[in-house]
């Protein structure tokens, strides 16, 4: 029975169906279960959140990327099955806490103020959820200031700032700065990305990480939750 | 005279009964789901005019849903202008948009980051060094200013180019977000005497950069008469929003009647649908909603449909230009605005690949030429963009210039007629009574009158690839022109008028 339900979840995880309305890739999906279903009938089942994630999401998600790999699936594949590990994790979460479960950490996102352009910032933050995080999006022409509240109110381990316009790439700094100045910089590891920035610049405004896609960012938030 | 670019007998992708389908979808669009729209005047305009309007909780920023009824669609395509001029410091450069006539002119475009220069470089092979070859290398450099102008002398003396769209995001240390406008205005128009067009960054400059543009056409009324600058407006978000501060800007240019492109840049896969069906009726939905603002805040403001729909790159989401889906979505636009009249700004010529090459010439030249073949009356981005429009390179830009003249040459309309037929039975005839049995006298009045095309241009004698070598070649002899700079009485009073202006770009 266990068993059963985790290998489901796995197989939707790999056919990227939230919901029981999601088609999949073979035929004729639609109707039948998808990852948020399962996960919470699992959980009714008494599957611990650990089975949940280790022995079914975690394993999709691995089938996944070797498709991913060997270019049998493409970046809407990843997003949608990245999509599926996102939701199933949020209705885990509430449980992970209960069992004693650290979450992998807590991530602000957002495009920086006068910026609109928001498919990088969404695709990463979709994968970042994916890979276990807790992300809080905000949206994008996000003020620093609402920044620095959002900071304050959520206490999240990581803030990820995207900009594509040269001229707002300098909010980034700013916003930087509203960290620093508000005490809250130490308390933050600051990471960004979008066309418009590079390595370089990360390091000139004194950020602490740069990814150039949304894979580079898992690597990155990853790297920098050892440290 | 005004430029004549080339009248295409338009390719019909699309039945009429599927134009018609794609209309009535986008009807539909507008009022189910609707538009989100950021900008209060917007949805006052809307809502005056017979729209519904709902005020939606999205965050931060007030924003509103309008459901969008046929009427205020059907009115603002009848209002809006089925010709456009787009004026030109020279008045034969001038452009006459007829949304009825499928004559199709080319300009530049894009707000490119990079500019892409082209060095030659002599290589010795290691096998056997005695043999040297010159090839080309790419060097990245920053856009700016300078850059802008030297694109502008390009397009001035580059046949097809036939309007200068900024290719050029200008990032000079003394360009600011407050002084752009006037100086990307005034380094193109002081640089090419064709049509300029640019988006405007600060709507508080829309006044410096108009009274510009009055003294270098002569007056108010001269501007209006021949308007030498028209403005694109991306105040779209797809999928289906009205950005609040671009669609500040389209309202503000409207209220002065200067042309403007109204665009919308949906990816098929992340920003719309990736069919084409779904693609096309939403950017349609988008451009209709943008055109109908202009009309309601100022009726008959002439409007071009700015159809530039993309497909996402399946590897990154990437915006992706050399797909065949890339040309199907665009050739599906220009019939739609075909089908309401309105002139129409439409989109080919880009290379997805970063340096020119293989890739880059199949990708530009598959659009250059389907686009084309559809019939819009403008083509923007059709010069010197690779790496998906963040790198501008001007010997590209030659490149397609000839490249662009070879479709030209080709979509031209058959010459077949009863007196032709009965000059090449003459010919045959004639021929087949000579020993050498060759037509070579007979193909000179064609040759020299420009009938048919001159041989490639860039062909190389040996084993190696020339092409960019001599379109550089040909790049630096342009260059080395005087550029056409406007007199020097009137630079004197924009200087004295417009503020913000850099010294260094006084002649
Ligand atoms: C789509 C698009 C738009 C859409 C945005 C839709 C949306 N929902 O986002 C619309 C039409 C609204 C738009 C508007 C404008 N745009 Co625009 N736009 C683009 C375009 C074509 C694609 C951007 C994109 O989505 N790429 C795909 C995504 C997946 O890539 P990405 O964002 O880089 O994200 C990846 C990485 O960078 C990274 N990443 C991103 N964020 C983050 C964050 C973190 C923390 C990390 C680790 C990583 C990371 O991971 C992502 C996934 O791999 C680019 C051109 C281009 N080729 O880049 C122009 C471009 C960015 N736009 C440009 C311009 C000029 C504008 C406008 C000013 C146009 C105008 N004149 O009105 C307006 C500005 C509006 C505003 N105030 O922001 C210019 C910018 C030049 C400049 N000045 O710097 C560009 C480069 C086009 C050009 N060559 O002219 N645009």
């Amino acid at each position: 029975m266990t068993e059963d339900i985790l290998a489901l979840i796995k197989e939707n995880v790999v056919q990227g169906r939230v919901t029981q309305d999601d088609e999949g890739l073979e035929e004729e999906m639609v109707g039948q279960p998808g990852v948020s279903e399962l996960t919470e009938k699992a959980l009714a089942q008494g599957i611990s959140p650990d089975d949940i994630i280790k022995r079914g999401l975690t394993k999709g998600m691995d089938i996944v990327g070797q498709k991913f790999e060997t270019k049998e699936y493409y970046i809407p594949d990843m997003l949608a099955s990245a999509e599926a590990v996102g939701v199933a994790m949020e209705i885990l979460e509430p449980h992970l806490a209960k069992s004693g479960i650290k979450s992998k950490g807590k991530i602000i996102m957002a495009t920086v103020k006068g910026d609109l352009h928001d498919i990088g910032k969404n695709i990463v933050s979709i994968l970042l959820r994916g890979a276990g995080y807790t992300v809080k999006d905000l949206g994008n022409d996000i003020d620093p200031q609402a920044i620095v509240d959002a900071v304050r109110e959520e206490s999240p381990q990581f803030v990820g700032l995207s900009a594509l316009l040269t001229s707002t790439m300098i909010h980034m700094r700013d916003t930087i700065q509203a960290l620093a100045e508000s005490g809250l910089r130490d308390k933050v590891k600051v990471i960004i990305g979008g066309a418009a920035v590079s390595e370089e610049f990360a390091q000139s405004i004194g950020a602490d990480g740069y990814g150039a896609d949304g894979f580079e960012a898992i690597r990155v938030v990853e790297a920098l939750s050892v440290q | 005279m005004a430029r004549q670019g080339v009248v295409v007998e338009p390719y019909q992708r699309l039945k009429l009964e599927q134009v018609e389908q794609i209309h009535r979808a986008s009807l539909a669009i507008l009022t189910d789901p609707g538009v989100v729209c950021f900008n209060r005047n917007a949805a006052e305009s809307f809502g005056d005019h017979g729209a519904e309007v709902i005020s939606i909780d999205q965050g931060a920023a007030a924003c509103w849903l309008l459901k969008i009824p046929e009427k205020i669609i059907t009115d603002a395509v009848q209002s809006a202008p089925k010709v456009v001029k787009l004026g030109a410091r020279d008045e034969n450069n001038c452009l006459i948009l007829d949304g009825r006539e499928p004559r199709v002119r080319f300009a530049s475009g894009s707000e490119a980051n990079n500019w892409l220069d082209v060095d030659v470089e002599t290589f010795v092979s290691k096998r056997d060094p005695g043999i040297e070859v010159d090839f080309p290398v790419f060097r990245v450099e920053k856009g700016t200013v300078d850059r802008l102008a030297r694109a502008a002398r390009l397009c001035e003396c580059l046949d097809s180019w036939d309007s200068f769209l900024r290719t050029l995001n200008i990032q000079d240390d003394d360009i600011t977000d407050d002084n752009k406008d006037v100086n990307k205005f005034f380094a193109s128009l002081n640089n090419t005497t064709k049509h300029v067009m640019s988006g405007l960054t600060e709507l508080s400059q829309l006044s410096n950069v108009v009274r510009m543009s009055e003294i270098i056409a002569g007056g108010e009324d001269k501007l209006r008469e021949n308007p030498i600058i028209s403005f694109i407006t991306c105040m779209v978000k797809s999928p289906l929003q009205l950005i609040n501060d671009t669609t500040q800007k389209a309202i503000e240019i409207a209220k002065r009647g200067i042309p403007l492109v109204i665009s919308s840049a949906p990816q098929g896969g992340s920003t719309a649908p990736i069919r084409e069906e779904g693609i096309v009726a939403q950017i349609n939905a988008e451009i209709l909603a943008g055109i109908a603002l202009t009309q309601l805040v100022n009726k008959g403001t002439p409007v071009l449909y700015g159809s530039v729909p993309g497909r996402a790159g399946m590897v990154d989401l990437y915006d992706s230009y050399g797909v065949p889906e890339f040309n199907q979505y665009n050739i599906d636009c220009v019939q739609v605005a075909r089908y309401y009249g309105l002139p129409c700004y439409s989109t080919g010529g880009v290379s997805d690949v970063r340096v020119p090459g293989i890739q880059a010439s199949v990708e530009r030249l598959f659009s250059h030429i389907l686009v084309t073949l559809a019939g819009p009356q403008y083509i923007h981005y059709a010069f010197g963009l690779l790496e998906r429009t963040n790198t501008f390179c001007p010997v590209q830009a030659v490149l397609d210039d000839t490249h662009i003249g070879m479709v030209k040459r080709f979509v031209r309309q058959p010459t077949v007629t009863a007196n032709r037929i009965s000059e090449s039975l003459e010919q045959i005839r004639r021929v087949m009574g000579t020993s050498h049995k060759l037509y070579v006298r007979f193909v000179r009045s064609a040759l020299h009158s420009g009938e048919i095309a001159p041989p490639y241009p860039f062909e190389g004698k040996d084993m190696v690839d020339e092409t960019l070598l001599r379109a550089r070649d040909r790049m630096e002899k342009i260059l080395s022109l005087p550029p056409p700079h406007i007199a020097k009485e009137v630079v004197d009073k924009v200087f004295q008028e417009v503020p913000g202006l850099l010294t260094r770009l006084r002649n």
